[in-house]
């Protein structure tokens, strides 16, 4: 069931991604959708996955940037994927805090993973960049936990709404 | 320990993922010297690994010379004193030449010879695949290498520098498949092009009605901008004709390419002789006003 599900949602976060996010809080933050479906992924499905899931997820989104080295976002998603799925079995984040948190740490520790790469590379600079990684990673948890919420109430809703509709004897 | 063994796979992957990532990253991206960082990391390490392998190889063969094979050295020591005094001589007679010739020139403002900045560097290897004809030196970008720098021996011209890294530095060799040199005859300054073959050289783009004959020595040009001007290439061993046209000009090259062991590596363009000589004038008088 997982083979399916998270490509379905990759695909879907790189679509609402390259549609919808611009629009977002009138296109001032930068969401990555991208990055929150990685760890969503990576807190239910553990490390393995959580990092694959990042490392293609990264190359589709680098290889869909126009100018930018393939590989970089890759690899920064893939060790946030990694990390937050190896911190999930470790921990129990079911709760909505260590969840924020987790999503917050998560979005700094892929900034300072891409930035960093570019920086040592020596092809890009980010002359101040802790108000866009800061409004990047509020972003991100909050999108996140509104994911979290809809996809786990998701179930129980479709649930209650079958039950209703049956007949009564 | 089923759970130890999932982590210590989950761990390897993740290294594996990572270490993938990297090397996608490295095949796009260049160094400051123009190489790709990929192979400018993979020929830095690995000419490491050539250097050590060289230095043992070089000790048990010293070791073997200096210790082991000095028979008839005497013999051969007194052959060498007598060889070098006549040498003196030989230089006594050169160097006055080449002070006539120096002022000649200058009288005549020709600015035509070349006093070439060099470094001397040692074949620590040779190609990793026998479809590529280069080998590797022991100088690198610390010692001022850099990529298109020619490189010769005291036979004649060598390759040129393509992979300069830290220390190292690859070297593609005159008669590699994609090589090619500016050159003419020596004897009736017919132009052309020396291109290599893998094994030997070929002398192609020559007019028809170049005079050329077998045993002719070819020198280079200067007109690539990467090999200076005067290095000998090679001779002539054959010529084919079709029609009146040349065909295959087969060169046998100057340079024992498969015996190589020091070379210089030209750092500067040519200097004018006229600064060459008053840089040496003035170097003379100095000594002189020292005496």
């Amino acid at each position: 069931m997982k083979v399916v599900w998270v490509p379905i949602a990759i695909a879907v976060a790189l679509a609402l991604q390259t549609t919808l996010a611009r629009f977002l809080v009138g296109g001032t933050v930068a969401l990555d959708l991208v990055l929150v479906a990685v760890v969503y992924v990576a807190l239910t499905c553990g490390p393995v996955t959580g990092m694959l899931t990042g490392s293609v997820a990264g190359i589709i989104q680098d290889a869909l940037s126009s100018s930018g080295v393939i590989g970089v976002g890759g690899l920064a998603k893939s060790i946030v994927g990694f990390a937050v799925g190896a911190i999930g079995q470790q921990f129990i984040v079911t709760a909505a805090l260590p969840r924020l948190v987790m999503f917050l740490m998560a979005s700094t520790v892929h900034a300072a993973v891409f930035m960093g790469f570019y920086v040592l590379m020596g092809l890009r600079s980010f002359p101040s960049p802790w108000a866009a990684i800061l409004s990047q990673a509020l972003g991100n948890a909050a999108v996140g936990m509104i994911a979290f919420t809809v996809v786990e109430s998701l179930p129980g809703a479709v649930e209650r709404r079958r039950l209703s509709r049956r007949p009564k004897h | 320990m089923a759970i130890l063994d999932f982590r210590l796979r989950a761990g390897y992957l993740f290294g594996a993922v990572t270490i993938g990532h990297i090397v996608l990253i490295s095949a796009q991206v260049t160094t400051d010297r123009g190489v790709p960082m990929l192979e400018a990391v993979t020929f830095g390490s690995f000419a490491e690994v050539q250097r050590g392998a060289s230095s043992v190889i070089g000790g048990v063969r010293s070791s073997w010379g200096d210790y082991l094979a000095l028979r008839s050295v005497r013999s051969e020591n007194e052959r060498l004193q007598q060889e070098i005094s006549q040498l003196h001589v030989t230089l006594q007679q050169e160097r006055a030449l080449a002070q006539q010739s120096r002022t000649l020139q200058a009288l005549l403002e020709l600015r035509s010879e070349a006093s070439l900045s060099t470094v001397a560097a040692r074949v620590i290897a040779s190609s990793a695949s026998p479809d590529f004809r280069t080998l590797t030196i022991d100088k690198g970008a610390s010692d001022g290498v850099r990529p298109d720098l020619a490189v010769i021996s005291p036979d004649g011209v060598v390759g040129r520098v393509i992979t300069p890294s830290s220390r190292a530095a690859k070297v593609q060799l005159l008669i590699d498949r994609n090589a090619a040199a500016g050159a003419l005859v020596e004897r009736s300054r017919a132009q052309g092009v020396v291109e290599g073959t893998g094994s030997d050289l070929r002398f192609n783009y020559v007019s028809e009605t170049a005079d050329i004959v077998v045993g002719d020595v070819v020198v280079t040009s200067g007109i690539d901008g990467i090999y200076p001007k005067g290095f000998v290439v090679g001779q002539i061993e054959s010529i084919e004709r079709v029609g009146g046209a040349f065909g295959a000009i087969v060169i046998k090259p100057a340079v024992p390419f498969a015996s190589l062991e020091a070379l210089l590596v030209v750092l500067s363009p040519e200097r004018p002789v006229a600064e060459a000589t008053a840089a040496d004038s003035g170097a003379e008088q100095g000594a002189q006003a020292r005496e």
